[in-house]
């Protein structure tokens, strides 16, 4: 618990650059002999900056590197950022700048700036960490893990305050008036006798002068935009359709193009037949690419027509065919070897065998889920023989050129990823496969744009789901107490699958197969926690929430069967078992907020309660359900949460609600189920979520009791699945143990 | 060449009768704020107006628009002048990714245009037409009835 934690404490050091007519400010990386991929166009001892405000004769420009997927980090970035450096983010320009410092490389060591101290435990523990998702996400330029704003929370207003100090600083030698006797004011520095001096006037000034760093963060007391209804700096492109998302870019002489490729995803292509394709109006040509074909046609819609015209044999996929087979393989899979056991407290055989105890044993299923953003996959490539550049939605931008070099030969220097806004992601957007697909269709048009869009059909059959897990588990009671709980899954591992086409296979155990399992706060007396490694099936990726998403549904649903079974009240043993106060309060303020006395909500009508702890916050959430003639209606929703500190008011309660809509709307109806190495579920029609008419109210809450400031993206998803279930056996008494619900029940 | 009436203007599209208006609006004539999710009606993102009535710009040939004026998000308001929809779902900071909301702004316009006062039943009937894979649902439904308050002076 507490992992980002260790991150966000860690030192990091703030620093300017000169850049083309004016001064960059952000934080420094120096080169040392430890693996990271962001630096690898430096010397040894090289020195990176990745800037986050750049000043010119234009005017102030603030970049914000963490993707912007729908959470709002753009906003929350800007914010942050100028609320240290006094500017009006709705009157900056912002970018999500280029991926990886090497951009600035140049200037940095031009100006050879000093830069004292280099925490090199920080880097090793990243290293060593590597088991861990938020850690690993953090080293590498990503957006994910919920990790934008803890990570942002003291480093962009850190940039801002040095920003400020510097322009100060230069102001000061411009006047003659003291720093100390200056003020800054809406992208100006300000004088005692009410001279307002430009930013943008004072940046070639300032990129001469040494950063000023012994600044201090303003308190939370003197916040005007933190903690504040702001609006969100996207808010009104995106209410009037004028915001471009990559698929919306055009450009001159822009081709356009589509691909099909095996999907048995891995797998290869036999044989295809486009001599019909190929004479259609409108084709410039199909292309052979890795796994499939592509079409390059004057229009998407010919695109998708005549790719899906072209006849195509494809080879097995590299894994099971059926879902049969994939449970099969998961079910073996708890006859071997452990992959990790993280928590083994007291002795559960023990308790087992204690012929006073009622023991209980289950089998829990999650299914494969697609993240299936709106926006489908989607990626624009200008090639020529010795430069490439991509417009793109993507979550991993450095990856992306370490993988387009490899694929193209150009050389990683010459190789611009401009990140796009995204309609979406979960996720998804952490592959590229799209993006290389679009690369070598690029370079059969080379020195023309091309634009490669998925149809939804190929977008939802190749979307690198969450995997399938089967979860046992044995659990007794005795006294009225949950007295042992041994908790075991097993699953393909995520981390594996992910990093393996990422960098390169990845050694050790993968928590995240019983993650929301093993690092929960409760303290039943006998509690083992064990993970079973799968073989790699279909290849997988994170999901809103990753491992938790699955093992949530499955720890709470058990864990609430535990609690009939001893006879105690859901809210109240879950109190009881709690250890970490932060938790408590939550759970306690869940309690009173829903005014919880016990599941009974009178005729046909009842709640149920789940607790996951993940990303470090603790989040327990109430839904309320009626059961009518038709089906299970939801109701209503408590969401509680702990974040440390509320920045953004509007936003976070966007996020906890969304995050409770995506659990609930993926447990009642969405699945992949493979047969013939795809998935069936090919559109929205056969995977749904939830629609508007099914939406409870939904009542959320973010407490500030803590000291680490937590982001909200994904923790409000893993409790809301388990605590529908848990509703609807209150109501009915069917104890559902697999997702979807759907398959047992229905929804109205 | 196909003629069509998009935003009050009058616009020649050098494309084949069978192609889809969301393509037509898209790639010949550049106007973007209508999405693609789907292609199967299954989605919304793709909603415009057809003289009034809300269709699902994937599923309309372009040969078979004739006459009926074509309004797309970029018609109904601009970010100088939003619709009372579009303000609505500015004030009330709706969007998340955004990418559905064009067509959950055009569906919600239709419906107020018909129904200025619509019951919660035919919100959820006409909205739930529109998918929100972020799950904006709350905030779609009640920037439907600020809007309706709106429009009818309140
Ligand atoms: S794209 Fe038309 S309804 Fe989805
Ligand atoms: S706001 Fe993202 S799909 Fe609706």
């Amino acid at each position: 618990m507490g992992r980002l934690g260790t991150v966000t404490r860690r030192t990091f050091l703030i620093g300017s650059a000169a850049v083309a007519g004016g001064v960059a400010f952000g934080t420094y990386m120096v080169k040392r002999p430890l693996p990271n991929p962001l630096l690898d166009d430096l010397a040894e001892g090289e020195a990176a900056i990745t800037p986050y405000v750049k000043i010119d004769a234009d005017g102030v420009t603030l970049i914000t590197p963490r993707a912007d997927k729908g959470q709002g980090a753009y906003s929350i970035q800007a914010h942050l950022i100028a609320e240290e450096l006094d500017v009006d983010p709705h009157s900056v320009r912002l970018t999500p700048g280029l991926p990886g410092p090497a951009y600035y490389n140049a200037n940095v060591l031009k100006e050879g700036s000093p830069f004292p101290q280099y925490d090199e435990s920080w880097m090793a523990q990243r290293v060593r960490g590597l088991m861990e998702l938020p850690a690993k996400l953090m080293g590498m330029q990503m957006t994910g893990g919920s990790t934008t704003t803890p990570e942002a929370y003291e480093k962009l207003r850190m940039a801002g305050a040095v920003a400020r100090e510097t322009l100060k600083e230069a102001a000061a030698r411009q006047t003659g008036v003291a720093r100390s006797m200056l003020s800054t004011e809406d992208g100006h520095v300000v004088t005692p006798s009410g001279d307002r001096l430009a930013y943008a006037d004072l940046a070639s000034l300032a990129a001469d002068i040494r950063p000023v760093t012994n600044v201090e963060l303003r308190p939370p007391e003197d916040w005007t935009r933190l903690g504040r209804s702001v609006e969100r700096v996207d808010i009104v492109a995106k209410s009037t359709g004028t915001l471009d998302y990559g698929i919306d870019l055009d450009f001159d002489d822009m081709l356009h193009a589509s691909v099909r490729t095996n999907p048995g995803m891995g797998g290869a292509l036999v044989s295809f037949d486009a001599s019909a394709a190929e004479s259609m109006r409108g084709v410039s040509q199909v292309v052979e690419i890795t796994n499939g074909v592509g079409v390059v046609a004057d229009n998407t819609w010919r695109a998708f027509q005549v790719v899906n015209a072209i006849e195509i044999e494809w080879a097995d996929g590299p894994y099971p065919s059926s879902q049969g087979e994939i449970w099969d393989e998961l079910a073996r899979a708890h006859d071997g070897e452990p992959d990790s056991r993280n928590r083994d407290d007291g002795d559960v055989e023990a308790m087992f065998s204690d012929s006073a105890a009622t023991v209980l044993e289950a089998e829990y299923r999650v299914p494969f889920l697609a993240h299936a953003p709106l926006e489908p996959m989607n990626a624009i490539v200008k090639a020529s023989d010795d430069r490439l550049e991509i417009w793109t939605g993507t979550q991993i931008p450095g990856f992306i050129k370490t993988h387009a070099a490899e694929l193209s030969g150009v050389a990683p220097e010459n190789i611009f990823v401009y990140v796009q806004p995204m309609g979406g992601s979960f996720g998804r957007r952490l592959e590229d496969t799209y993006v290389l697909q679009a690369i070598e269709m690029a370079l059969a048009e080379k020195g023309r744009p091309v634009k490669m869009t998925w149809t939804r059909e190929e977008d939802m059959t190749h979307d690198y789901p969450r995997p399938a897990q089967l979860a046992r588990m044995r659990g007794a009671v005795k006294n009225g107490e949950v007295q042992a709980y041994d908790f075991a899954n097993s699953s393909s591992s995520v981390m594996n699958s992910w990093f393996g086409r990422l960098m390169g296979p990845l050694p050790g155990p993968d928590a995240t197969i019983v993650s929301g399992a093993w690092d929960q706060p409760l303290g039943i007396p006998n509690y083992r926690v064990t993970g079973y490694r799968a073989p790699e099936m279909v290849p997988t990726s994170s999901w809103r929430s990753v491992g938790n998403s699955g093992v949530g549904f499955q720890h709470a649903g058990f864990l609430d069967e535990l609690f009939v079974a001893a006879g105690v009240d859901p809210m109240d043993e879950l109190i009881r078992l709690c250890t970490h106060d932060l938790s408590r309060q939550v759970l306690e303020e869940l309690k009173s907020l829903s005014g919880w006395t016990g599941p009974s909500l009178g005729e046909d009508r009842a709640r149920g309660v789940a607790f996951a702890m993940s990303f470090g916050v603790p989040m327990a959430e109430v839904v309320e359900v009626t059961s009518t003639p038709r089906g299970i209606r939801i109701d209503k929703v408590y969401a509680v949460c702990e974040v440390g500190r509320v920045l953004d008011p509007v936003n976070i309660e966007a996020q906890i609600t969304g995050g409770v809509i995506w659990g609930l709307g993926h447990a009642m109806n969405c699945e992949l189920t493979y047969e013939n190495f795809a998935p069936k579920q090919t559109n929205y029609h056969n995977f749904e979520g939830m629609r508007l008419y099914q939406t409870p109210e939904i009542v959320a809450k973010a407490l500030e009791n803590g000291d680490e400031v937590n982001g909200i993206g994904e923790p409000s998803v893993p409790p809301a699945g388990p605590a529908l279930a848990n509703a609807i056996f209150a109501v009915s008494g069917q104890r559902i143990r697999e997702l979807p619900l759907n398959k047992h029940v229905r929804f109205v | 060449m196909v003629e069509l009436r998009v935003n009050g203007v009058v616009q020649q599209v050098d494309v084949e009768e069978e192609m889809p208006l969301l393509w037509a609006l898209r790639d010949a004539l550049g106007i973007t704020g209508t999405k693609y999710g789907c292609g199967i009606a299954q989605c919304g993102a793709c909603t415009v107006h057809l003289d009034g009535r809300a269709v699902r710009a994937c599923q309309v040939a372009v040969g078979d628009v004739g006459h009926r004026e074509i309004t797309t998000i970029e018609g109904l308001g601009t970010p100088e002048s939003p619709h009372p929809v579009q303000a609505a779902w500015i004030e009330l900071q709706v969007a998340q990714c955004g990418y559905c909301q064009s067509g959950q702004i055009m569906s919600a316009a239709a419906l107020l245009e018909r129904t200025p006062d619509p019951s919660d039943d035919q919100i959820d009937r006409v909205l739930s037409a529109n998918l929100c894979r972020c799950g904006t649902y709350p905030r779609i439904k009640s920037a439907v009835k600020l809007a309706a308050q709106r429009l009818q002076g309140g």
